[in-house]
């Protein structure tokens, strides 16, 4: 039983290389997205990994698949995309959300449009799906970096984090740390996303990053077991997505998604912490 | 301990406090009674330099903010987060121990004393949202409390708070006060403010009366402050400017 679980990654190294990078994702996605999902800003999450589009696609216009340039373009186009829907719901009567909402359907049509245009389909399902098991050097540095700048912010940003999230007007009362920390926090959404799209693709990356937050919910209480339950889910996600993808011929990024996908319906039937029964022994 | 020269401050073209002037006196206890959009929130606001003033100034004699400690209404507060309420008592040592220091005994035994003081002994563990409204409060008093502030702000504490929990979380002001810390207190149950706070500070946008609250809170004042309209359109709102003095 162990060996099917080791062999291929025992025999191949792309799948070493695809296990190293999900864990990297994992160590970096989960964590901001717990932090997304407390902050009630899940779909905000969603919205920007639509956003970071199209300039991973003009960095792929103008150099190919380069994950440099395709990583400064999503990083580009993400901060534009939250800057521009944050100015116009200030300065006009639009909410933030539907600003948002506004301002990712354009980037994300404009991205469909730009790789339709110079690309082929292929390349459009390689930015929407990713390719887990094609990790190159340069994919898993970027992973690396992001994954170590994410821990490295959350340690010195966690209490400003956290209470920021719970009584944001009381931080703004004893520190200028606030808009710092909320700030901090948004690019660390972007440059995981970013770095998220390399391997599972835009429209899956975002799933690693909430999924893992929203199933540890409804199993531990305290935020810091919270934080570790979500990376362990991520990576154990992955490495299903995996296995599968290498004995069943599955696709690797929706099959990562999917296995947490069930994994959340479970929680939210069998949850310890409000899921559906637990809710319902409680009132008898 | 506070001034306001002329304050005005404003959201756009709308005046929420209006040329005023009025001062408080160090280890005042007063409350701040208006309708709502009165601006005694967001009086409240500019105090802690959150608000900057359009026209006018505040002179604070406490320096710099480090002397105020500030008590969100209870609705601005996310109590479904996963924190304990020692965690959150704990915030309140910010000042003490920043983004970066660690937690000590010393600081756990003052974390354990100002819950006993607001009677939450044995509560330190328990989650946030297992907590019921006066608890809750009873919990953001602490943190108060561990502030050790000069100058206390509280927005609306005792809305949505049982008798029980009221009475005692007053009694826990009554004591800062012994202490000589000034209290500066929004509030809307007139009962209350009669029995409890010497002094009161009667605020619609303009500020309608200050002084003891039996003479501020007599009917004739309450009548102006009801037929008064707020807030005040004010057309030559400046960019608000940092004029608040700390000296």
């Amino acid at each position: 039983m162990l060996e099917y679980l080791f062999n291929p990654f025992l025999e191949f190294e792309f799948m070493r290389r695809s296990l190293l990078g999900c864990l990297l994702l994992s160590i970096g996605a989960a964590p901001v997205g717990v932090f997304l999902m407390l902050r009630k800003m899940s779909l905000t999450g969603d919205a920007m990994a639509h956003a970071i589009l199209p300039g991973a696609a003009t960095g792929f216009l103008i150099a190919g698949f380069s994950v440099s340039a395709m990583t400064i373009g999503g990083l580009v186009a993400g901060c534009l995309i939250a800057l521009l829907s944050g100015i116009s719901a200030r300065k006009t009567s639009t909410s933030e959300d539907s600003s948002l909402a506004a301002f990712y359907l354009i980037s994300l049509s404009l991205g469909v449009m730009i790789i339709s245009l110079k690309g082929s389909n292929v390349d459009l399902l390689h930015f929407l799906f990713g390719s887990t098991l094609a990790l190159d050097n340069a994919a898993l540095t970027l992973l690396t970096s992001v994954s170590l700048i994410t821990l490295i912010s959350f340690t010195l940003l966690y209490r400003a984090l956290v209470l920021e999230c719970v009584d944001s007007e009381f931080l703004r009362s004893v520190s200028k740390v606030s808009p710092i920390a909320h700030y901090a926090f948004l690019v660390l959404v972007v440059l995981n996303l970013v770095s998220g799209f390399q391997a599972l693709g835009t429209l899956m990356s975002v799933g690693l990053m909430i999924l893992p937050g929203a199933i540890s919910r409804f199993w531990v209480r305290q935020l810091e077991p919270m934080i570790a339950l979500a990376c362990l889910l991520a990576f154990a996600a992955c490495v299903i997505g995996l296995l599968a993808s290498y004995y069943i011929r599955l696709p690797t990024s929706p099959t990562i998604i999917l296995s947490l996908g069930f994994a959340y319906l479970f929680s939210v039937v069998f949850g310890r912490n409000k899921g559906l029964l637990t809710q319902k022994t409680s009132f008898n | 301990m506070l001034k306001f020269n002329n304050l005005t401050l404003g959201y756009e073209n709308l005046a929420a406090v209006y040329q005023l002037n009025a001062s408080i006196e160090s280890g005042e206890f007063i409350a701040l009674v208006g309708p709502n959009g009165g601006g005694k929130s967001t009086l409240l606001k500019a105090i802690m330099g959150e608000v900057l003033p359009s026209e006018g100034s505040i002179n604070l004699s406490v320096s710099a903010r480090k002397g105020i400690a500030y008590l969100p209404q209870l609705s601005k507060i996310d109590r479904s987060f996963p924190m304990s309420v020692e965690q959150l008592v704990s915030s309140g040592l910010w000042r003490q121990v920043g983004l970066f220091k660690g937690i000590g005994c010393c600081h756990k035994t003052r974390i354990h004393e100002v819950l006993f003081e607001v009677g939450m002994s044995g509560f330190a563990n328990r989650m946030l949202d297992t907590l019921s409204g006066g608890q809750f409060q009873r919990v953001l008093f602490a943190r108060m409390l561990l502030q050790n502030a000069q100058l206390l702000l509280l927005d609306e504490p005792f809305a949505g708070v049982d008798e029980k929990t009221t009475d005692d979380l007053l009694l826990v002001l009554k004591k800062c006060h012994e202490r000589d810390t000034t209290i500066i207190a929004v509030m809307h149950d007139l009962d209350l403010v009669r029995e409890h706070f010497p002094s009161t500070m009667l605020l619609s946008n303009k500020l309608i009366a200050k002084g003891a609250s039996r003479d501020v809170l007599r009917q004739e004042n309450l009548t102006i402050t009801r037929q008064s309209n707020p807030p005040i359109r004010y057309e030559s709102l400046c960019k608000p400017q940092r004029v608040t003095d700390y000296a």
